[in-house]
């Protein structure tokens, strides 16, 4: 019952984005918004609460599908392996000097026409993925089993990507800088570069949101329920792996996002996906460009990288989760 | 609407043959009841129904394949109680009632009205309207027994399958479901095949009997004709006594050996 509740949570999440968006634009150290500073404003700061937006949103969005389509509210990105393995492609493109994104621009010429970085990020991401879920299936593919192969599929794809920037030593700080998680210097044209992505896998993601719902009766009490379990299951981790590997090409690594927001949606407002999918796009974007404030302005000229601080808030919340869990389990 | 046409119908689970050339005829309204030992091949025959399971030969619902139906197509003509349900403990109990919509509703569509006022009208038929807010976790097993024949029932399938949906619940509650099962079966007019082990209920609910033994048909006909002791006996190599009451009710006793 009470099916139209949510709405109500749904506004205050949408409220609260309103705030993060103004103090964003507010908060900085060329101060508040005047017309003396209105250009910082508008390519610095605005740009950079953009894609913290979209970034965090995308995160928030992607990580509550993970957990729909494998039913185990402990994986995201890096749980999955996700993470790892987009940053491999990542690192792949960057190594080779074939990106046109900002964390490419110094390593060599721009690609003209589509950058292959989100791609490779994909593509590595996506393997990522398939490959731990089929370790993690082929040991019983329990909640626990799915979480420790996501461990040695990053694992490995770390340690691939450490054997080319060992190889590639100009390439190093780049992809260490990236690593770490940063909007720092966040501009329109690495918004341009994630939006089409983020918003057709959003897209389909928002559309699948009954079927995450039928899937958490299981596999084979859906399909005798009539869903088409095996098409729901391809079309839901491909469309969040490409939002998530989207992002990642942008802003690099930010972890915990993904985990966090759709948790406290779930408490706040019911778990049917139905309401949890379009809440945590929501807050999840109002979370990371709230999360940035204070990186930014706290500390001049020696920023606080956005993906220490969610992980930094973020992993003392998986264990927490990983004990109540365990207890429910 | 609801018959059920067996045509050597054959499950393998690699090289183990669980099911070998079930051929029988279910009619529309009947209450078929399958019996036999664990792994006798019960389960098997529901899940090929449900399409849950791939089958040789053919099972026709009216006279046609059902192999031939997409899932969904499927989906509303046959509803599936499995033997142990998931039920979420964190979905409410008119979420859960409302998946049983599912194949009515479009791959990008949602409820319409009249999905949520059928699920509706289900929860007051089944006197569950006051859970409806509940969350599943925080009901009694009788409670969320309902609601796994609440879910089939907004399926609106002719035919009903129940693989020992009843086997988890006290003999109370167990009586309770099974005598909800056969009221909707008569309002309804549904085809019901079911899996049991207890053998006295299964005589007592059911209009026939088909005894399974590795795979094999061995018994079948009404409970007096299937509810020898010589043949459960052989079959379950069970010890039991069967008593017939004056109203025609088969009961069976389990006896205890005495050696020497």
């Amino acid at each position: 019952m009470n099916r139209r509740s949510w709405y109500g949570w749904f506004a205050a999440a949408l409220a609260l984005l309103g705030v993060a968006v103004v103090l964003g634009a507010m908060i900085g150290p060329a101060g508040a918004v005047s017309r003396a500073n209105w250009h910082i404003v508008a390519t610095v700061r605005l740009p950079r609460v953009a894609l913290g937006g979209l970034v965090g949103g995308t995160l928030a969005l992607a990580g509550a599908s993970y957990q729909g389509v494998f039913r185990n509210p402990l994986v995201d990105t890096y749980q999955l392996g996700v993470g790892a393995g987009a940053g491999l492609g990542a690192t792949v493109v960057m190594a080779l000097g074939i990106t046109g994104s900002r964390m490419g621009l110094s390593a060599g010429h721009a690609w003209p026409i589509v950058d292959p970085l989100p791609l490779a990020a994909f593509l590595g991401g996506l393997a990522a993925v398939f490959l731990t879920y089929v370790v993690g299936a082929s040991f019983g593919g329990n909640r626990a089993t799915l979480v420790l192969a996501g461990v040695a599929v990053t694992s490995l794809a770390l340690a691939v990507q450490a054997l080319i920037l060992q190889r590639n030593n100009d390439v190093v700080r780049q992809v260490y800088n990236w690593l770490l998680g940063s909007l720092s210097s966040a501009s329109w044209s690495d918004v341009r570069l994630a939006l089409p992505y983020t918003v057709v896998s959003g897209a389909v993601l928002m559309a699948h949101r009954r079927h995450l719902d039928l899937l958490r009766v299981g596999e084979e009490e859906a399909q005798a329920l009539g869903a088409p379990v095996r098409r729901i299951r391809l079309t839901v981790v491909v469309a969040a792996t490409m939002a998530t590997a989207a992002v990642i090409s942008v802003s690099g690594l930010i972890g915990f996002v993904g985990l966090v927001v759709p948790h406290v949606v779930r408490m706040l407002s019911g778990s049917s996906y139905r309401s949890v999918l379009p809440i945590s796009v929501v807050l999840g974007a109002a979370f990371l460009i709230l999360v940035d404030i204070p990186g930014r302005a706290l500390l001049h000229g020696a920023e606080i990288p956005i993906g220490v601080v969610t992980a930094m808030l973020g992993a003392p919340f998986f264990i927490v989760l990983l004990r109540t869990r365990q207890a429910a389990v | 609407m609801g018959s059920l046409a067996f045509d050597r119908v054959t499950v393998r689970y690699g090289e183990r043959t669980a099911v070998a050339g079930f051929t029988e005829h279910v009619r529309a309204g009947e209450w078929l009841c399958l019996i036999g030992p664990n792994g006798a091949g019960k389960s098997s025959i529901l899940r090929a129904v449900a399409g849950l399971v791939a089958c040789g030969g053919s099972i026709d619902a009216d006279g046609q394949a059902l192999a031939a139906r997409t899932t969904r197509q499927r989906a509303a003509l046959v509803a599936y109680v499995p033997q142990v349900p998931e039920l979420p403990d964190d979905m409410t109990a008119w979420e859960y009632v409302l998946l049983g919509r599912n194949p009515y509703i479009g791959y990008f569509g949602r409820e319409s009205r009249h999905d949520q006022a059928l699920v509706g009208a289900v929860l007051d038929r089944l006197g569950l309207r006051g859970f409806a807010g509940r969350l599943l976790g925080q009901l009694s097993g009788g409670e969320r027994q309902k609601l796994v024949l609440a879910r089939a029932l907004a399926q609106q399938a002719p035919i009903l399958l129940l693989d020992e949906a009843t086997s988890a619940l006290d003999v109370g509650h167990q009586q309770q479901a099974l005598e909800l099962v056969d009221q909707l079966r008569v309002e309804h007019g549904l085809t019901v095949v079911s899996a049991m082990h207890d053998l006295t209920l299964a005589g007592l609910y059911a209009d026939r009997l088909v005894l399974l033994h590795q795979g094999h048909v061995v018994s079948a006909g009404p409970a007096a004709h299937v509810l020898r002791p010589e043949t459960l006996s052989e079959f379950y190599g069970a010890s039991v006594t069967v008593h017939t009451d004056d109203d025609g009710t088969v009961v069976v006793v389990p006896r205890r050996r005495r050696e020497g």
